[in-house]
Parts: C-alpha cells; sequence; structure tokens
C-alpha cells in the first residue's frame, strides 16, 4: 500500500473512530445486555431469554407497541399533508432563487432551536384556559373547554408533527429543484393537465425525497419520548417512553431488550421504505 | 404582475398557515414571558413588564440556570470544535471513491437515523459495564458527536462537491505538498463554510436533550434543567427561560449566516 491510496482511510479514521465508540459499540452492547438478567437493582451478565419473553407476553408492552406504529402512521401522513405543499409552492411557484432560498430558510429556524421549548410553547395555547379554547369559548362555537388538546394523543400527534415536518420538507424540496422544468413543458405541450403532470411527472421524480423524509420521520418518532411526556401527559404512551422509564428504574437489561426491538423494527421500516422507492440517485 | 393560476393563491394561503403553525407557539410564550409581576400561564396578558425575565437570573427555588447554560455553552464549543476536526478531513476523502466509501457513508447516515433513546441507552450501558461515571463532558458530549457529526459531514460533502479544484492543482504544479495545499489554498476557501458548519453544529448541541437525557451525569445541561422545570414551575419564569434560549439560538443561527455571508464576500474581494 502506498501514501497516496492509503490517506483517504486515515481522512476518514478519527470520524468513523468517534462512530464505533459511541454508536456501534454501545448498540453491540445493548444487544449483550438484553440478554442478561436483573436481580432487583442491578444487571447480572449470564444468558437468559426472559427480558425478551417478557416484552412479547406482556399486554401492555403490546400495546405500547401498537401505540407508537399508531404515532408513526398519522405524523408521517400529516407532515407530508403538510410538506408536500409547501416544498412544491416553494419549488414551483416562487420565481426568484433568493426568494426560493429565504422562504425555505424561515421554514427551517425553529428547527435549530430546543424541541422542549417548542412542545412546551403549545401550553399556553391548547390547555384547558388556553387561547384556543378562550376563542372557541368566546365566538360561542363550543359550551366548555376542550380537554383533549392538551395531555392527549391529539397533542402528541400535534408536537410531532411540529418538530419533525421539517424533516420531510428539506429532502422533497430538495428533490423537486432537481426537477429538469423542460419535463413539464413538455408534459404540457403534450396536453398534460395540471393534475397529470403532477401524477406522471413531478411525484414519480418527487419520490425519492419523499422516501428520504418518511425515513426520518419514521425513525424520529419511533424513538421519541420527550414530546409524548410533555404533550401526552400521564396516559400516552410510546415505546421510548417505555424504555427511558425501565432505564430510570435502572432495569437495563428489560430497557436492552425492548431497543434491540425498537431497532429492529425501525430496520424493517426503513427496508420497507428503500424497497418502494430506490433513493440512491439523491446520495 | 403576470397572471397567476387559482392554485398559486390557494398554495400561498397554505404556506401563510404553516408559517403561523411554525412561529405562533414560539411568538407566544415571548409575549407571556413579558408579564408584570401578576402575569399568569395563560392568556389574558394584564400587565407587560420585564419581571420574569429578571426572575430567570435570581436565585431560583427549583434550580440554577447560570451553571448549567455554562455547562452547555462549553459542550456546544468542545462538540463544534470536534465536529469540525473530524467531518472537514472525512469530507475530504470522500471527494475520490475509495473501498468501503460506502460503509462509511452508511454508518454516518445510521448514526442521524438510529433511534435517539438507543445512543443515550447504549452509552450509558457502556459506561456502567466499563465502570465509567458520566458526565455531561464525557459521556453526554460522545452523545452529541453522534447527533452533529453526521450533520457537519453531510455539509461538508456538499461544499466539496460545489468546490472547483483547479485552485489546489495549480498549487501541486508549483510544487506544494498535500498540506500546504490544504492550509493555504483550501483551507481559506472552505473557510466561511466552516463557520457555518460550527454555529449550526454548536446550537444542535445546546438544544440537543433526548441523547444526553439518560447519561448527563450529576450535573445538567440547560435543556435537562429546563425538563426538569417543567414538572415543578407554575410561573412565567419557565417561558421567559424559553425565550431567553430560543433568543439565544436564533442569534445564534443568524450569526452563521452572517458570518458565512462575511468570510464570503472577504473572499470576492
Amino acid at each position: 500500500m502506498n501514501w497516496k491510496s492509503l490517506q483517504p482511510y486515515l481522512l476518514v479514521t478519527p470520524q468513523t473512530l468517534i462512530f464505533l465508540v459511541f454508536l456501534v459499540f454501545p448498540i453491540l452492547l445493548i444487544g449483550v445486555v438484553s440478554f442478561w438478567g436483573f436481580n432487583g437493582y442491578a444487571m447480572v451478565p449470564g444468558f437468559t431469554w426472559d427480558n425478551y419473553i417478557g416484552v412479547f407476553t406482556s399486554e401492555v408492552a403490546l400495546k405500547i407497541y401498537l401505540n407508537t406504529f399508531r404515532y408513526v402512521g398519522l405524523v408521517w401522513v400529516c407532515s407530508l399533508a403538510i410538506a408536500f405543499p409547501v416544498a412544491y409552492f416553494l419549488a414551483f411557484h416562487i420565481d426568484s432563487l433568493r426568494w426560493k432560498v429565504i422562504l425555505f430558510l424561515v421554514c427551517t429556524i425553529p428547527f435549530w432551536t430546543s424541541n422542549i421549548i417548542r412542545n412546551i410553547a403549545w401550553v399556553p395555547l391548547l390547555g384547558k384556559e388556553g387561547l384556543v379554547n378562550q376563542i372557541l369559548q368566546s365566538l360561542h362555537l363550543t359550551q366548555q373547554p376542550l380537554e383533549f388538546l392538551l395531555y392527549s394523543d391529539f397533542a402528541v400527534v400535534l408536537g410531532l408533527v411540529y418538530l419533525y415536518t421539517f424533516f420531510m420538507i428539506a429532502p422533497i424540496f430538495n428533490s423537486l429543484m432537481r426537477i429538469d422544468r423542460n419535463l413539464i413543458t413538455a408534459a404540457r405541450d403534450m396536453g398534460a393537465s395540471g393534475f397529470q403532470v403532477l401524477k406522471e411527472v413531478i411525484l414519480p421524480l418527487a419520490a425519492p425525497g419523499i422516501a428520504i423524509g418518511s425515513i426520518f420521520v419514521t425513525t424520529l418518532v419511533m424513538g421519541e419520548f420527550v414530546t409524548v411526556r410533555l404533550m401526552g401527559g400521564g396516559q400516552s404512551a410510546s415505546i421510548g417512553k417505555l424504555i427511558s422509564t425501565q432505564i430510570g428504574s435502572l432495569q437495563y437489561p428489560l430497557a436492552a431488550a425492548n431497543a434491540v426491538i425498537l431497532l429492529a423494527v425501525t430496520l424493517v421500516m426503513v427496508a420497507a421504505i428503500l424497497q418502494v422507492v430506490d433513493i440512491r440517485q439523491e446520495l | 404582475m403576470r397572471n397567476r393560476p387559482l392554485s398559486f393563491y390557494f398554495l400561498a394561503a397554505f404556506f401563510g398557515l404553516f408559517l403561523l403553525f411554525l412561529y405562533g407557539p414560539l411568538i407566544t410564550i415571548f409575549i407571556l414571558s413579558l408579564q408584570g409581576p401578576d402575569g399568569a400561564l395563560t392568556f389574558p396578558v394584564r400587565s407587560f413588564g420585564f419581571h420574569w425575565l429578571g426572575q430567570v437570573f435570581q436565585e431560583q427555588r427549583v434550580g440554577n440556570f447560570v451553571e448549567p447554560f455554562q455547562r452547555s455553552l462549553l459542550l456546544g464549543l468542545g462538540v463544534m470544535g470536534l465536529a469540525i476536526l473530524v467531518s472537514v478531513p472525512a469530507a475530504i476523502a470522500f471527494r475520490n471513491r475509495f473501498r468501503g466509501s460506502r460503509i462509511i457513508f452508511y454508518l454516518t447516515i445510521a448514526s442521524l437515523i438510529v433511534p435517539s433513546v438507543l445512543v443515550s441507552l447504549g452509552i450509558g450501558v457502556m459506561f456502567q459495564v466499563l465502570g465509567w461515571e458520566t458526565n455531561w463532558f464525557s459521556s453526554g458530549l460522545g452523545a452529541h458527536l453522534t447527533w452533529t457529526v453526521p450533520f457537519a459531514f453531510l455539509i461538508m460533502i456538499g461544499v466539496f462537491n460545489r468546490f472547483n479544484p483547479s485552485y489546489e492543482e495549480a498549487a501541486r504544479d508549483l510544487g506544494a505538498s498535500d498540506f500546504t495545499t490544504f492550509y493555504e489554498i483550501v483551507l481559506p476557501l472552505i473557510a466561511p463554510s466552516l463557520v457555518g458548519v460550527g454555529i449550526l453544529g454548536f446550537t444542535l448541541s445546546y438544544d440537543e436533550f433526548t441523547r444526553t437525557s439518560l447519561i448527563s451525569g450529576q450535573d445538567n445541561t440547560l435543556p435537562l434543567e429546563i425538563f426538569g422545570m417543567t414538572t415543578n414551575v407554575t410561573s412565567p419564569a419557565l417561558y421567559a427561560l424559553g425565550t431567553l434560549t430560543t433568543v439565544f439560538s436564533f442569534a445564534m443561527i443568524g450569526a452563521a449566516f452572517w458570518g458565512y455571508q462575511f468570510f464570503a464576500k472577504r473572499q470576492r474581494e
């Protein structure tokens, strides 16, 4: 091996080391620990299937998994329904590149701020004495304050959509910006209606962006527990919250088993998305 | 004005509503944090003032924000420096294809999409098994890197994609070594992007919660302190703190764009 062919490997070593130490090794360790025992206050090295059996035979755990899938599905649908029109508007209806970029940045700025603050910010709006209820009551649309607005599944989904729609907008906007405008002109010249252009030309070309956004939204929601805690109050549950609760009571092996299942389910979802759409052209 | 189709107005209205959705809640807590001493957690606002903003800096019954802020600041700076130090060489390596580059690329993406609770749990378990103590500057730092380095790396790949190699080739033709070429030619050219990447990395770290939540050790970072506050603070001081850190984040993002443009402009001259 001469210096030139060794060079790229030396250059990627520091970054790769960080991922090996703080990502790959910890996750492998989770896999190992998920087979360990638990004696009530600490984990005991060993080999047992008890943790997995515990998860799969627990009705509560099953319900929590189903509830998490429900969150993923709802958040995915809502964020796509918001992100596509927004990205489409920026890409096709704003003419100057400068304004496209400025408006896109306006959409992204809140993403760089604290998730916790962004969740808390909904409380004075949605609470029992919140602004939404005050307005609804003063307009006599409702007699009593609507209780489902905060500390409910509705609030959790709203919070998650609020936090993660950015991850849908950015890749879809990127895909739409790459579409050759001549294709659209050609389709129109051949008599395609606006809807046909959207369905036959734009959507297929935007599919990789939608897929990347879907991967981000799915994986982010799968592991989420902050929003579920802050917006869901006591009742709402997700796998992430379950894991964090188990860690809170030091049940590391059980948390690890749940984490392994969570990772496996997430990977299956990502693989399923990649089966439907080929994203390689975007990378 | 040219004639716009109906769909333009429809989508423009939709976009406007989206911006309201995006900024409405933030504006709400800004307003509620600017109340007088008789302020409450909900509307209506009885009087305006800076009472609650001042409260944040006072000694608190439920926590102290100055020290967590200092920790988050230090941590953010460390993460920023490390992210740049490792992602720039890696992105340079990716200018040419090499065996295994694909795996390393996927590893980076994996770091972004692995459910964040796994990173926290994994590092926590690792420190537990090795018998180390978790701390914001050790385990916390590692967790932050798994989130910020991929962003820095992906942005730097984008930067190098648009990078004109002819300057480097000229330098090499004149006999400059690889190191000299990097130091004298490449580094000044990518400096504006480094400012941007650095500050964005800083804000990502400054606001990070999930990955750090289980492994920060005894001393909280600012987002963890705020999270603790949500359960036991029932005064607008909570909103005031939220407003202050959000304003700080906005200032940082502004600084990132300003810094990028400042250096880019100086380069053109």
